[in-house]
């Protein structure tokens, strides 16, 4: 009888370990994270630090419907000279509901000579897009646009896999 | 090595602005998706690029996983003189691609 205390003891440990083994694991799952117009503001934030964020001088050329989030044309131009006394140093893409909130960073130099740079972006969500300069002199202006888009990114693989 | 599309005009007048526009081809997988088991998918984005005119960088790029898959990127230059534009593409594991294109200022 000695040893039956002993074994219902182990087995009570053994129980407990599965117990919070499954409790815990699904907080371990890997799961989008998803940027929220909180984290774009912290991301806008960490580029800008306090200085005020100007309307204007950039304009953001994106369409307002998108039917296919995974390839989305993007142009960013800025009033500019491009001289080496005013020029656009950098430009910064930022987005509300994609996993992250950074889409893109350009870094200009006066040998551009024309502030304008296009590239393609993937878009998870319907959403607003914002678009930053950073000028020679350090002030910063933007842009933004509200997206929807019809067919998200990053989607379609989850849903054949939760559809299984 | 994956392929590369660079468009540049070979010929330019001094000082003229022209445009440039590249392509790699590369998934850009974001680390975000799973595959047919669901297995997360490893990472793998180019995150930087840039172009340099006879040895000067006069443009530059920090890519994050929301630039679609083969990025492509448009800009302009001033074509000061003749010469190399080189283009460079580094990816997470500091792996470059390169190409290249010539230019001749008249």
């Amino acid at each position: 009888m000695d040893t039956i205390p002993h074994q219902t003891a182990t087995r009570r440990v053994f129980l407990t370990g599965v117990g919070s083994f499954l409790g815990i694991a699904p907080t371990f799952a890997l799961r989008p994270a998803a940027a929220t117009p909180a984290s774009m503001a912290a991301a806008i934030r960490e580029v800008v630090g306090e200085v005020a964020v100007h309307q204007g001088r950039v304009k953001l050329d994106i369409p307002p419907l998108v039917e296919n989030g995974n390839t989305v044309s993007v142009t960013v131009s800025v009033d500019s000279a491009m001289t080496e006394l005013d020029h656009v140093k950098n430009v910064h893409i930022f987005n509300e509901k994609n996993p992250q909130p950074n889409v893109v960073i350009f870094h200009l130099t006066p040998r551009v000579g024309r502030a304008r740079v296009s590239t393609r972006i993937r878009l998870a969500d319907s959403q607003k897009i914002v678009a930053i300069a950073q000028l020679s002199d350090d002030t910063f202006w933007y842009d933004s646009v509200d997206v929807m888009v019809t067919l998200a990114a990053c989607l379609e693989d989850l849903r054949q896999w939760l559809a299984r | 090595m994956a392929r590369t599309l660079i468009n540049v005009p070979r010929k330019a007048r001094r000082g003229e602005v022209i445009e440039i526009k590249t392509l790699l081809s590369h998934p850009m997988e974001t680390g975000y998706r799973r595959d047919n088991v669901g297995n997360p998918i490893p990472r793998d984005i180019i995150s930087r690029f840039v172009c340099i005119y006879n040895g000067t960088e006069v443009f530059g790029a920090d890519l994050f996983p929301a630039v679609a898959a083969n990025p492509f990127l448009s800009f302009f230059t001033v074509a000061t003189e003749s010469g190399t534009l080189e283009f460079r593409w580094t990816d997470d594991h500091g792996n470059t691609q390169t190409a290249s294109a010539s230019i001749e200022v008249v």
